[in-house]
């Protein structure tokens, strides 16, 4: 079974069509990257799947359900999303320990002390961490209390938003790291939005490329290794990456 | 070399916290000749800092000092703040991040970079309505004529950091100081504008101070690089050496960059204590 | 157990410690502000003085004595006497009690009413807030005191009465501002992770929209309360607000008119009551919008 699938996908806000006839699967288990320069769609498609862009026609489905057009209480527990930036993505009046509660308060389930001390210490965030303000962790810091929330309800899918590319190198490798290691220890299957094409040679397995709201090409990610590109775009997009 | 054209000495960089002074940039000493220098760093490194002490731009309550900071003779501490306005922009210019902050909203692009070069020096109307054009064109704006009439929400992200090139070049400076020039832009323009920097630092042979969190891209675009972490110099190397780099900070912060070629499963990770950083 | 150290700790072990440190950090700014110091000061006397009334007062409010009509200022009475001999001290003393009692009343009413009409109108956007937005300009397009004047008029005469039209007449500017602070943040990435947890609109608004609009609720609020004040007086002054005997300001700045040129005491004394009241209301605000909303600070 495919974990997502899109088929005939076009997103618009407003009048504007942003994404044009979107067809994509992504195996159960498997990562999938959306790799693309700004304005070329790839954050509205995974907008689109978790009902934040409720603008669309064609069909899309999740773990074999298909997706309504904005967020529900059922689609919250398969799948859920990390946002881009680590600084707009956590409530700033609120604790960490509130954040992370917050989804086992409205999905009503039980020992809530122990979810959130494991979730911490699987994120690899110390337990010291778990009163504090955002204001009072570095980018890092945040965005792994970030990734602990989207596990809270241990979904089965995570869409990810480029999740590292406002943080600085060393701590973009951590969380890299941690990501891929979450995914082996949980299962999970990755919807991974990013324009860094070496951060998709780490974390991805398939990759489609988009521009202005089209897929160019979908490939293996081992295709960045020899860099055969079948599209002339996606040609010109690796060798700006610094490809050979 | 001959003497340089800025020379830094144990500058220093300090803020007041709640918890006592803390030292953002911690006696950084560097010279830079008419050559193009690359200071490298994370968030926090004092990288920024370091561009904007030299420009005298930090406020109050932030304190520089320095033992040394010398811009072509002219001593940068103890010029009058009259002074330093005219340098500014005129002889030392300096390019932000992102174009969208920098530009006026309401003003066209060719009245703003004829104002960058009205304020230094007076010319008639049509000789500053040329020099703007010619400009356009040495940043390789295709209409210029057509762009300079154009507001700074009618151009692109790569377009309008071209604009702010232009603004800051046109009084032709001798140091131009790029903090994260490109970060805000896609990679394809980014080696476009980076590449423009490049051909108009050689061809007018000002000096170049590239301020980025890109270890790569430092390399590829300077001649010389500095390594900073925690406020301090910690790598001081040619660009080619980089990769023969000695501290254990620089040699980390190299490995954990994903590869094109990636096949390692998981990438190293930055051992602060290694060197007696101040990790959080 | 509570320290400085257990307050500044930078790990809390608990919500209650992550909390209770905020709220020190907070007021120590606020101590270090003079003005707000004084401000603070002023309404914690206001308080205390409307609470102790009856101790404080050296004569009744209301009890006349027609011998001592319009006495000036003297050790007996330190604010002289009415037209009907009662101590003017001792009815401002007592006017404490009606002026606290409205403007408490007032914020009660209509900071939340605004604050949730403002949030749902900001939230939800669309034609919610098209209308809703298009009531509060129509309360907004009319002068304040006009319009609570209207409504004691169609409502009847009375302090209950008075207090409903200032109410009713604050809330819009509350809306405006709670609209204003939930749209610069509904389309943040917090509220649609929030969002995507599964949480309904209901608790995205209760739970994460209102706790950021509250501080600057709080700042404008106290801001406004001077102008509170002013319009309670000024229904007092035009007979609308307070009746007699109630010992309110403006009732006794209005009563004080006739004998203004001769014993100018009368008026006057209940007015620097409300003076150092609103003042004291315009200080503290200021302060605590300096502390709460740093991005307000040093715009006037």
């Amino acid at each position: 079974m495919n974990a997502i699938s899109l088929q005939d996908v076009s997103i618009s806000y407003g009048s504007q069509t942003v994404v044009e006839g979107v067809t994509f699967d992504v195996s159960e288990g498997g990562s999938f990257a959306l790799v693309g320069e700004s304005g070329s769609g790839k954050s509205t498609v995974l907008k689109a799947i978790a009902g934040l862009a409720p603008q669309w026609t064609g069909k899309i489905s999740v773990l074999g359900e298909p997706r309504g057009h904005r967020p529900d209480r059922e689609f919250a527990r398969q799948c859920q999303m990390v946002f881009q930036d680590p600084y707009g993505s956590l409530h700033p009046r609120k604790t960490v320990d509130s954040v992370l509660t917050e989804a086992l308060t409205i999905h009503r389930l039980p020992d809530r002390d122990r979810r959130v001390t494991e979730a911490l210490s699987d994120v690899g965030l110390d337990p010291r961490f778990r009163f504090r303000f955002p204001h009072q962790l570095s980018g890092g810091q945040r965005q792994r209390v970030a990734i602990a929330r989207a596990l809270m309800l241990e979904p089965r899918v995570m869409l990810l938003d480029e999740p590292t590319s406002a943080l600085d190198v060393s701590v973009q490798a951590e969380i890299l790291n941690l990501l891929k290691r979450l995914r082996r220890e949980h299962g999970l299957t990755y919807l991974m939005v990013t324009h860094n094409l070496p951060v998709v040679s780490f974390m991805c397995d398939r990759m489609a490329v988009m521009q202005k709201g089209r897929i160019v090409e979908i490939t293996d990610a081992t295709t960045l290794h020899s860099g055969d590109f079948a599209d002339p775009y996606s040609r010109q997009l690796y060798a700006a990456s610094g490809g050979a | 070399m001959s003497a340089p054209l800025l020379s830094i000495e144990d500058l220093r960089v300090s803020f007041p916290t709640p918890k006592g002074r803390i030292e953002v940039v911690k006696g950084v000493t560097f010279d830079l000749g008419r050559e193009r220098l690359g200071i490298v760093g994370e968030s926090g490194s004092g990288k920024s800092m370091t561009g904007r002490a030299i420009l005298r731009l930090i406020r109050p309550p932030g304190v520089v000092t320095a033992s040394r900071m010398q811009f072509d003779g002219m001593d940068l501490m103890a010029l009058s703040e009259a002074d330093m306005r005219a340098l500014r922009g005129a002889r030392i210019s300096m390019i932000m991040q992102d174009p969208k902050f920098s530009l006026n909203p309401v003003m066209t692009v060719g009245r703003q970079i004829g104002e960058a070069l009205r304020a230094h020096e007076r010319l008639p109307r049509a000789a500053i309505r040329a020099r703007v054009i010619e400009m356009l064109n040495a940043v390789r704006i295709n209409d210029p004529e057509r762009v300079a009439k154009m507001y700074p929400h009618e151009v692109s992200g790569g377009m309008g950091q071209r604009v702010m090139i232009a603004m800051m070049l046109i009084p032709k400076p001798s140091l131009l100081i790029a903090d994260e020039p490109t970060s805000a832009l896609d990679v394809s323009v980014q080696a476009q504008v980076l590449d423009l920097i490049d051909d108009l630092v050689r061809e007018t042979g000002m000096g170049l101070l590239l301020i980025s969190h890109d270890l790569n891209l430092v390399a590829r675009y300077c001649d010389r690089i500095l390594v900073m972490n925690a406020g301090e110099v910690v790598e001081s190397c040619a660009a080619r050496d980089l990769h023969a780099a000695s501290h254990p900070y620089t040699k980390g912060l190299l490995a954990a960059v994903p590869q094109m070629h990636e096949t390692r499963d998981v990438l190293p990770v930055l051992d602060r204590s290694a060197w007696g950083g101040t990790g959080t | 157990m509570i320290s400085r150290d257990w307050l500044l700790d930078t790990s809390p072990t608990s919500r209650l410690q992550a909390n209770a440190g905020r709220a020190y950090i907070a007021a120590g700014q606020l101590l270090r502000n003079p003005l707000a110091v004084i401000g603070g000061i002023i309404i914690l006397l206001l308080i205390l003085t409307a609470a102790f009334a009856p101790w404080i007062a050296p004569e009744s409010p209301v009890g006349q004595n027609l011998q001592n009509r319009l006495l000036p200022p003297s050790a007996s009475h330190w604010m002289g006497t009415d037209e009907l001999g009662r101590d003017i001290f001792s009815r401002v003393i007592y006017g404490s009690r009606i002026t606290l009692m409205i403007v408490a009343l007032v914020a009660v009413i209509s900071a939340p009413l605004g604050l949730i009409i403002g949030a749902v109108s900001g939230y939800f956007g669309g034609w919610i807030d098209r209308i809703i937005m298009g009531v509060t300009d129509v309360f907004l397009s009319m002068p304040k005191l006009i319009l609570a004047l209207a409504f004691v008029a169609a409502l009847g005469p009375g302090i209950e009465n008075a207090i409903i039209a200032i109410a009713i007449t604050a809330w819009p500017a509350y809306a405006r501002i709670a609209r204003a602070e939930t749209m610069t943040f509904c389309n943040s990435e917090f509220i649609a992770a929030t969002r995507l947890l599964g949480a309904s609109h209901m608790r995205v608004i209760t739970r994460h929209v209102l706790p950021l609009c509250v501080s600057s609720m709080i700042v404008r609020v106290t801001l406004d309360m001077a102008g509170i004040i002013l319009t309670a007086a000024g229904l007092g002054f035009l007979g609308l607000g307070a009746q007699p005997p109630l010992p309110e300001w403006g009732a006794m700045i209005s009563r004080g008119r006739t004998f203004i040129l001769d014993q100018w005491w009368v008026a006057t004394m209940p007015g620097f009551a409300i003076i150092l009241v609103s003042l004291g209301f315009c200080f503290l605000g200021d302060g605590l919008r300096d502390v709460l909303d740093p991005k307000q600070s040093g715009k006037s």
